[in-house]
């Protein structure tokens, strides 16, 4: 018997009750825990519960984060037992978040066995390797939760469909049962077309994921722009239906008499309203995918490269690699881990040596440490850039008499006939000396103070070149104790 | 014969420069020595190719940026054991265990020279990080098991794990999980390939640069030289399998835009 499209459906209706396996199991074991009575939970009712929170929590950019499911399912737990007190609730939480990502098992997964008639006629068994709530890791280090296609496909009761053609099943199912006045049936339809636009943005996000790490393992060429072309026909049509049905509820919410079908309508108008803030969201993300692609291709395609061709690490070792059986691959991986690891050193080791080091005691350590020896500091004098013969010629030099203020250059011309170096240090002081301030030097009781003055006439001077200063030395004269305190108070 | 023994005691000095990768010659005059006159005395370098054989290394390159690389042939003592470096990953029944480490390694090659030139580059430095080499190999295994899924050849028989494919492997290992205590899980994927990273800046590969995404490493260039002759050995093997990828040195998926398709985004 050859292998027909049924039996792969058989094989998919066998995978779809394999997803629910994990949900039963709960209820099968709760009665097992020896720490606590959890048999009076509905377990399986709070694992629907978990991936229901997981899944809605689910962002664009982030997963949800593993607290707040744990508190918001202890409160889905705390509704079933109320009389129970809250440190259990939180218990059964997290004994059923923790059974739904299987902690304890290597993969932190779930495996199903199913049987299957090849093409030879013969049965044979394989094994479904699946996940309903996996650990990823936020930007910021944390771990977050997601839901996997798997759980979605649990929760909204159909396996492996097309996203796009679920997509529009769901919308006509929705506008009929609103129109036939169905709304808890539409609530539910409506929750549905929500999970899909969540795995629709799911989808983007891992592609864009992909991109930014290598743009070449993501078609950009045909899959990309038809992938987008279709989301954004998906939330065209989404936003057409669910504004027609936002308005259709609305009504039926300002019209409903009964309380409850009026609770229900309003329900229903919050799902649709986070739907619509979904699909913008996912709308805005779409509108920047090529615009990140192309900065993605830009730092990555055109950044220049050698001509010298080498190894593709990623199209002739890793991808080969990772579709070889485990058996093949591990002899050719074990090739490239001897090699890429590098080298290591075994310890050689002597005998007296390995003596040695175990007979020494150990050095003792003082509480304080060793004595500090006072370091030995040498003095060393600067020395003058000047001979000090300079010093006092120029302190003659400019020995001013206060009524006769001398241009730089005349003091130039005598400071060289009485010292070579003599000019330079003239140059010096005086530059330094345009600089004085006067307030200090009337503080230390100075009867004068030399200023230089700069009054636009250039220096005509074989060394230096500038302004021609006049220098002159100014005399302090004590104001008077009024003037004195009005430029104080000024 | 006295300069014959000297020029083997320096051979042999030079070898021993390089069983310590976190040495480079700029740091140390003789080493510094050393490298230079491997440049220039053939004598010297037949001496150093000897004494590498004699200890079943090989030479890869001796340059001064990165200095002296030597590789070790299979069954030297210098080898990296996978034994050693993870535990519980001998015998039969853990192919798989290894598999995923070594993917871990080849991943973290494949992500810090994503391009042909970038292997050929001598001062391309490749940043990566634990999260992205993880991403990196969990996306070209799921681009294999959509593959597998069309055809619907995913599953592997159960009698027969060995016949499982190494992507599949992969892609049930959880990504990361918690361990109650704080501590990452050491058995997931992400666990896997931080003990690959740490392992490689330890060996003087790489160079730990920062925290984020779980560490974040650029390469050395000791590492290029180490995983090119690495690849070319896996290639090799490869090919004794009869797999074949032939590249022309461009980048394998060719993104070919026409003003048309930008319109279309």
């Amino acid at each position: 018997m050859s292998q027909t499209g049924s039996d792969i459906g058989f094989a998919q209706r066998v995978k779809a009750l394999a997803c629910t396996a994990p949900l039963h199991d709960l209820d099968s074991r709760k009665a097992q825990v020896q720490s606590a009575d959890f048999a009076v939970y509905q377990m399986s009712e709070l694992a629907l519960n978990a991936i229901d929170l997981v899944t809605l929590a689910m962002d664009f950019d982030a997963g949800a984060p593993p607290e707040r499911i744990l508190a918001d399912l202890a409160a889905f737990a705390a509704r079933q037992m109320p009389g129970r007190d809250d440190a259990e609730h939180s218990r059964v939480a997290r004994w059923v978040l923790e059974n739904l990502l299987n902690v304890g098992s290597a993969d932190r997964g779930f495996r199903a066995v199913y049987g299957m008639t090849t093409s030879d006629g013969s049965y044979s068994r394989y094994a479904f390797d699946f996940k309903l709530i996996e650990e990823v890791s936020g930007a910021d280090g944390g771990i977050f939760l997601r839901a996997t296609n798997e759980a979605v496909n649990v929760l909204v009761g159909a396996l492996e469909i097309d996203i796009e053609s679920a997509q529009i099943a769901a919308d006509l199912r929705l506008e009929t049962l609103i129109k036939r006045g169905r709304l808890s049936d539409a609530q539910a339809a409506a929750q549905a077309a929500r999970y899909r636009t969540i795995q629709y943005g799911e989808k983007l996000r891992q592609r864009l994921e992909a991109t930014e790490r290598d743009v070449r393992t993501v078609d950009w060429l045909h899959e990309m722009p038809q992938f987008i072309a279709e989301a954004i026909e998906h939330i065209e049509a989404r936003y057409k239906a669910e504004n027609a049905i936002l308005v259709n509820i609305t009504q039926v919410r300002d019209t409903a008499d009964i309380p409850t079908r009026k609770l229900q309508a309003a329900q229903l108008v919050e799902v649709v309203r986070d739907c619509l803030r979904r699909h913008e969201q996912l709308q805005a993300a779409l509108q920047g995918a090529g615009r990140r692609f192309r900065a993605q291709q830009d730092r990555q395609t055109f950044a220049p490269g050698s001509v010298a061709a080498s190894l593709d690490l990623h199209a002739q070792l890793l991808v080969p690699a990772l579709a070889l059986t485990v058996m093949q691959a591990d002899d050719v991986l074990a090739a490239y881990f001897g090699r890429g690891a590098g080298v290591s050193v075994p310890p050689a080791l002597r005998l007296t040596d390995l003596f040695l080091a175990l007979v020494t005691p150990p050095a003792e350590r003082e509480l304080l440490g060793g004595e500090i020896e006072e370091p030995d500091l040498d003095e060393t004098e600067e020395e003058p850039a000047f001979p000090p013969e300079c010093y006092e010629l120029l302190d003659d030099l400019l020995d001013l008499d206060v009524e006769a203020p001398r241009r730089l250059s005349g003091l130039l011309a005598e400071a060289r006939s009485l010292h070579p170096e003599l000019a330079r240090l003239v140059v010096v002081r005086v530059v330094a000396l345009a600089a004085q301030e006067i307030n200090p030097a009337m503080r230390h009781g100075a009867p004068s103070v030399f200023i230089a003055v700069d009054d636009g006439t250039p220096l005509h001077d074989p060394e230096y070149g500038g302004a021609d200063l006049i220098v002159a030395r100014a005399a302090i004269e004590p104001a008077s104790v009024d003037s004195y305190q009005e430029a104080e108070a000024a | 014969m006295t300069t014959t023994v000297q020029v083997t005691a320096d051979a042999a000095r030079l070898i021993a420069y390089g069983l310590r990768p976190k040495l480079v010659p700029a740091r140390d005059d003789v080493y510094r020595s050393l490298v230079l006159r491997a440049r220039t005395d053939d004598e010297f370098i037949a001496a150093v190719q000897a004494v590498a054989s004699g200890l079943d290394l090989v030479v890869l390159e001796i340059s001064e940026r990165s200095g002296i690389v030597v590789g070790s042939v299979e069954d030297s003592v210098f080898a990296v054991k996978m034994t050693d470096y993870a535990r519980r990953t001998g015998g039969e029944g853990k192919a798989a265990e290894r598999v995923l480490h070594a993917l871990a390694h080849l991943g973290a090659a494949t992500l810090a020279f994503p391009r042909p030139a970038d292997l050929a580059n001598e001062t391309y430095l490749g940043r990566i990080s634990v999260d992205g080499v993880d991403a990196f190999v969990r996306e070209a295994a799921s681009r294999l098991a959509e593959r597998a899924a069309e055809s619907d050849s995913g599953d592997t028989a159960v009698d027969q794990p060995g016949l499982e494919s190494a992507w599949h492997a992969y892609t049930r290992r959880a990504r990361t999980g918690s361990t109650g205590d704080g501590r990452a899980l050491t058995s997931s994927t992400t666990g896997i390939v931080g003990k690959a990273l740490t392992f490689l800046a330890d060996q003087g590969l790489l160079v730990r640069t920062g925290t984020d995404r779980r560490g974040t490493f650029r390469t050395t260039p000791r590492y290029r030289v180490q995983v090119r002759e690495a690849g070319v050995v896996m290639f090799d093997e490869l090919l004794r399998l009869g797999i074949t990828e032939i590249s022309d040195g461009s980048a394998t998926i060719a993104v070919g835009w026409t003003a048309e398709s930008l319109t279309e985004l």
